[in-house]
């Protein structure tokens, strides 16, 4: 496949890779930038929060992910409120260098589900500023198709609970999604290991994105490199167009010159 | 005088800038987004900006993260 004409573009932007990744929970910045480079993502997520200021000694993950070769996709994690999520949103425009956020409200801290109303309330506000808006929304079309009509221009809907390496739970509604809106859509959250990503690829998604499935592996490089391959091998498949599925055989050799 | 950075107090000069607080800290300015007294600051007024005694200042930047 022609990779170079196979380009994710987003409100005009152009993403090199379909696999974005997380930058939480690695041990430290060397590892950090190791599995990414791994992965072979150019679009990384980031989490705005406090400077150390009693302890200067630490450094800045920038110093590792330079601006200008990754796509730094700012997030609000963490806010359970629309007003927070505001506030996060726009402090990670000042701190950065591009409007765009992935937009999350959640709802509770057992499940990370976002709150979806909360998420379409802060989104209407961000747009409006001039954000490029990536919401992480529920596998709910409706919702979904909501987040497009006030003007995301991508929805990530998530495939599982953040963390939980459950893998794609409702395929049909991711389906219903990619049926229903007509953007680009990653799917957020939930993939635990590359069979999962492939086949989030595979039904069509435009990116994966994911974090805990690679840092949390026993080999974080290797999975970042297998889920390379996978999100690869999903799209390539996905653009192929599979065989359809029969209850009976088909065989594959020919009758014709038996004996 | 006493402000407030990140939630801790912290003795300044009178009249100091946002740049000049950051300079102190170590912090370079195209790295931070500065909150002051919940305004977000515009970095090219981190210059102007004097500080006055009670403000409540925040300054953050990315950190590694992928959601929750």
């Amino acid at each position: 496949m022609d990779t170079i004409n196979d380009r994710l573009m987003i409100a005009g932007r152009e993403f090199k890779s379909r696999l974005w990744v997380g930058t939480g929970k690695y041990k430290n910045f060397v590892e950090t930038k190791k599995a990414i480079d791994a992965s072979g993502a150019d679009v990384v997520t980031v989490a705005v929060r406090r400077v150390n200021i009693t302890d200067r000694s630490k450094e800045n993950l920038l110093d590792y992910l330079d601006p200008k070769k990754y796509i730094i996709l700012p997030n609000t994690a963490g806010c359970y409120t629309v007003e927070d999520a505001v506030r996060y949103a726009r402090l990670a425009r000042a701190a950065g260098v591009s409007d765009l956020v992935k937009l999350e409200v959640l709802g509770d801290e057992k499940t990370l589900f976002p709150d979806t109303a909360g998420l379409i309330e802060a989104a209407k506000i961000l747009i409006k500023e001039g954000f490029i808006v990536l919401p992480y929304t529920n596998d709910d079309p409706i919702v979904a198709k909501k987040l497009v009509d006030i003007g995301c221009p991508a929805v990530m809907p998530l495939a599982a609970p953040i963390g939980s390496g459950l893998g794609i739970r409702n395929p049909y509604n991711l389906k219903i999604i990619m049926e229903t809106v007509k953007v680009p859509i990653i799917v957020d959250a939930g993939v635990g290991t590359a069979s999962d990503a492939a086949l989030a690829m595979e039904y069509g998604a435009d990116a994966v994105l994911m974090n805990t499935a690679i840092a949390g592996a026993q080999d974080p490089f290797a999975m970042a490199e297998a889920m390379k391959y996978a999100v690869w091998a999903g799209r390539l498949a996905y653009k192929a167009g599979r065989i359809p599925r029969k209850l009976y055989a088909t065989a594959s050799s020919p009758i014709e010159g038996m004996l | 005088m006493t402000i407030q950075v990140n939630g801790e107090s912290r003795g300044v000069g009178e009249g100091q800038t946002v740049a000049a607080l950051l300079q102190d800290l170590d912090i370079r300015a195209d790295r931070v987004a500065v909150e002051l007294n919940l305004e977000i600051l515009d970095r090219n007024d981190f210059e102007t900006r004097g500080l006055r005694e009670g403000d409540r200042l925040e300054i953050l930047s990315f950190i590694g993260g992928g959601a929750e």
